[in-house]
């Protein structure tokens, strides 16, 4: 696989107290306990392996314990869990002998793209992989019932494989999978087995508990932050308030021979500080008194950004559908109606502060991190080391969530070259307030419809503008000269509903501040719009919205079938009293349908407080039917804070949010009662999960608050709305 | 020096006065458990029990926790058995993971004051954060590991 010297183990065991006592208290390795699913740190320690590698993604163990390695990264999507059933369904290994562990990007990198592409996004990991998972697994097993064929001298045919064992049928000669390992690993197939048709799925589909729960609940689980290695020191960075800015001059003797600090680093954009341990290292970040150039985007105010967009949506735009002839419709149009909707920046906040840690030697990078692009990692890291792809290894460890925000790697850039510079190796954090005002945040939108209502109050008319930041564009990738970047008008091109006459326009326009994907990505502010708009238009035709949207999707069974569900569900029919409402929407992203209802109560003071929330779900198939319910709580309740409070404010050029004291977050109190309902319709459906339940939640509420007090929301976040007096 | 003492364990710690017991514990004693989430005691992630109350470390010098007995996720029983643990465990709470040692941390200390909460009690005594949106089902956990305390 590699010609390079593993890690030894003695790299990883880490001293206590020297640092600060001379008291050296040895840690355990974070090795594999026997009892536990996955490894704490969760790839197979160097040199540890005993078990047998039948293909890529399965190793047995002499025990019949199987270890199924995961390409995807685990980030609370129970991708540890869904991934490795896909695999046992076909392996028909015994599940509770089954561990997770992460796949190799080096592997990937140098023995031709086994596990094809690693990067975790667009809800994909099961819609991507399924069917190659499923064939592993069966390939795996195919070759496991020929070894234990030729040992007996029998057909394979004859034989028949279960619960981790093949079993000859005649004569009931069984032998374990750990014992056929070995040999199945150096057969070749003459033609690989067809993989499994959804009828005969065993496992898949079944509510099975997580793998990674247990190491969850004691501090076990290793996240890149918790990692740590012998003769580690620690950095702390401070970067251009003002992005794109640069370091003019560093005045920094204030902490100068301070405890602890050995030096200081500069950083693109930014300079750090390294230490014997962070705390040291972040408050002498704090402590340089540093002269910045603030670059072109000095200056600039969300209220200025806002105005642009606004501006934006009167100039030149690039079509990205038409159908009919929207101008002629609009002119025979019995009612019309405009709005315009606005959606915010939003930071990605996740739990764990990006990080990594990197030792770089003289052939050879190690990189200990949470990465939803395990891949584009690599590169990364070798393109800021100046080394080849192939001495770089990346050990993906727990993510401590990722919402799109750990698919681009800043972190690991500045970590490689605090690493190189100091010639040790390096855990940089970054400071909450770093993560929150250096984030690459969802971009901030105008989106205008204009609608043409025939004389039944039905639509025949709909034109569609959105100005936006274009992803591509901030991240460098791509400099999309046809103007339409699918992402930006993911949403509103497939808008589900009939309408004969289409026009979706869109204006892609950056500002300094970066943006990026987060979760659910331009369905997010666009359904907030859209659904939002169709509310409206219910409303100007004098009809009930669910009927009205009933009426819009008339030949599209799955959907019909979550609308209907929802609204049994959802108790649409039944009255609220004063005071309250109930909002619905309904939403396709990745693969996925999902509409929700949500109840929503308005004090007189105008405070809102969400008490109910249904999902009904289409999918297609469902793999683990418990963490699509985990998901779509989640998709929910990230949903609810950015429609609630989510706001990233610039002024002066820089974020004006530093922390979670101001910028506010749902707890238990705001947490409503959700409901999660499946109306599945098979066939050949895979949708993904991580990321559909959020976009129908942002119009669902606004539309609930419209029906409890009669104002109409057509900018986020909700907190700036004054709705007292309304109910 | 100052001494803590942390899971009956007592440590001798050269340490400035206003060191965070949360980098302490992370950095000084490598228990690694408790976790860095905003620094300011919004969060709640880095929840410890000092003599038996939760308690943001991240704002704890370490100094003031001398002399007291200190718990963390580690310590808070061997084998994953305390009754949160085994509710959390038992409704399979945890996504991402990150906020859990503080959450259950948090919900340990609260049900040994309030055996029999309800879910008002928990809203306005809970207020970690957690961006994976476990609020339902932590609140199902925290129910069911009162019953079995009281059991």
């Amino acid at each position: 696989m590699t010609h390079l010297a593993p890690l030894s183990r003695r790299f990883f065991i880490t001293t206590g107290l020297s640092a600060a006592g001379g008291l050296v208290v040895g840690l355990a390795l974070p090795g594999r306990a026997d009892a536990l699913p996955i490894n704490a740190a969760p790839w197979t320690p160097a040199g540890d392996a005993k078990a047998a590698e039948v293909n890529a993604w399965i190793l047995i163990e002499p025990d019949d314990s199987v270890i199924i390695r995961v390409a995807q990264s685990e980030m609370g999507e129970g991708i540890f869990t869904a991934l490795p059933m896909i695999v046992a369904e076909e392996l028909e290994c015994d599940w509770t002998k089954v561990r997770a562990e992460y796949a190799e990007a080096h592997r990937n990198l140098v023995d031709g793209r086994p596990y094809q592409r690693m990067g975790t996004g667009g809800s994909g990991a099961v819609r991507r992989s399924r069917e190659f998972l499923q064939q592993a697994g069966a390939s795996a097993r195919a070759r496991l019932i020929a070894a234990a064929a030729r040992q007996w001298g029998v057909a394979p045919a004859e034989c028949a494989a279960r619960d981790g064992k093949v079993t000859h049928t005649a004569t009931k000669r069984v032998l374990g999978y750990g014992a056929l390992a070995s040999a199945a690993a150096k057969i070749t197939l003459a033609q690989e087995p067809a993989i499994k048709t959804p009828d005969q799925f065993r496992l898949i589909g079944q509510p099975q508990a997580r793998l990674d729960t247990a190491l969850k609940v004691n501090g076990q689980a290793k996240f890149g932050i918790d990692m740590r290695l012998e003769g580690m020191v620690y950095a702390a960075v401070t970067t251009c308030p003002v992005f794109g800015g640069t370091v003019k001059h560093v005045d920094d003797s204030k902490v100068k021979g301070r405890r602890g600090i050995q030096q200081i680093v500069p950083i693109p954009g930014g300079v750090a500080v390294v230490a014997d341990s962070f705390w040291r290292a972040k408050q002498a970040v704090a402590d340089l008194v540093i002269t910045w150039d603030e670059g072109a985007g000095a200056g600039t105010s969300s209220d200025q950004f806002r105005k642009e967009y606004r501006d934006a949506l009167d100039g030149p735009a690039a079509n990205a559908k038409r159908s009919g002839d929207v101008n002629a419709a609009m002119a025979k149009a019995s009612k019309r109606i405009d709005a315009l909707y606005e959606a915010p920046h939003v930071a990605h906040a996740a739990m764990e502060p990006l990080n990594a840690t990197v030792h770089v030697q003289a052939d050879r990078l190690d990189a200990w991190m949470g990465t939803q692009d395990p891949d584009g990692a690599l590169q990364r890291a070798a393109t800021a080391a100046g080394m080849k792809p192939e001495q770089v290894f990346i050990h993906n460890c727990f993510l401590g969530g990722g919402f799109g925000r750990r698919a681009v790697n800043d972190e690991l850039t500045q970590a490689v070259i605090v690493a190189k510079a100091v010639g040790k190796p390096v855990k940089l954090v970054w400071t909450r307030e770093e993560d929150m005002q250096h984030d690459r945040y969802r971009p901030q939108a105008a989106i205008r419809f204009k609608a043409g209502l025939g004389s039944d109050g039905m639509p025949v008319a709909w034109d569609m503008r959105t100005a936006v930041g274009s992803i591509s564009r901030s991240l460098g990738r791509d400099p999309v000269t046809s103007g339409v970047e699918p992402s930006a008008v993911e949403g509103l091109a497939n808008v589900p509903y009939a309408v004969a006459n289409l026009n979706v326009d869109c204006i892609l326009k950056n500002t300094h501040v970066p943006v990026m994907f987060w979760r659910s990505v331009g369905s997010s502010q666009n359904a907030f719009a859209l659904e939002s708009f169709v509310d409206e238009m219910a409303v100007a035709a004098g009809k009930d919205p669910y009927h009205f949207r009933r009426d819009l999707l008339a030949g599209k069974p799955d959907f019909l079938k979550v609308l209907d569900t929802l609204a049994e569900k959802g108790d649409w029919s039944k009255k609220q009293p004063a005071g309250k409402g109930r909002g619905i929407a309904i939403h396709e992203s990745f693969g996925t349908i999902v509409g929700e209802i949500v109840e929503v109560a308005v004090s007189p003071k105008g405070e809102v407080k969400v008490e109910r929330v249904v999902a009904v779900v289409d999918c297609g198939h469902v793999v683990n039917p418990r963490t699509v319910e985990m998901q779509i709580e989640s998709a929910v309740i990230y949903g609810l804070t950015a429609a609630l409070y989510g706001e990233i404010t610039i002024k002066d050029g820089r974020v004006t949010e530093s922390n979670f004291d101001g910028y506010e977050m749902v707890r238990f109190a705001d947490a409503p009662v959700i409901e999660t309902y499946l109306a599945l319709s098979g066939g050949s459906k895979w949708g993904g999960i991580g990321e559909p339940g959020t976009p129908p939640i942002a119009p669902a509420l606004c539309n609930a608050i419209f029906a409890a007090t009669g104002k109409r929301i057509r900018s986020l976040p909700i907190k700036n709305q004054d709705l007292s007096g309304r109910a | 020096m100052i001494e803590i003492s942390v899971n009956g364990q007592v440590h001798r710690l050269d340490v400035e006065d206003d060191m965070p017991l949360l980098w302490v514990l992370r950095d000084e004693l490598g228990m690694t458990g408790t976790k860095y989430g905003c620094g300011i005691g919004q969060c709640g992630a880095c929840t410890v029990h000092v003599d038996g109350e939760a308690q943001r470390s991240c704002s704890l010098p370490v100094s003031a926790a001398a002399g007291t007995k200190i718990t963390t996720i580690e310590g808070l029983s061997p084998d994953s058995s305390h009754a949160v643990q085994k509710a959390w465990i038992a409704e399979d709470v945890p996504q991402c993971g990150y906020c859990q040692s503080g959450q259950i941390m948090a919900a340990a200390a609260f049900l040994a004051a309030n055996p029999k909460p309800t879910d008002a009690d928990i809203d306005a005594n809970l207020s970690n954060i957690c961006r994976c949106g476990t609020y339902p089902r932590m609140r199902k956990a925290i129910h069911r590991a009162a019953a079995l305390i009281v059991r």
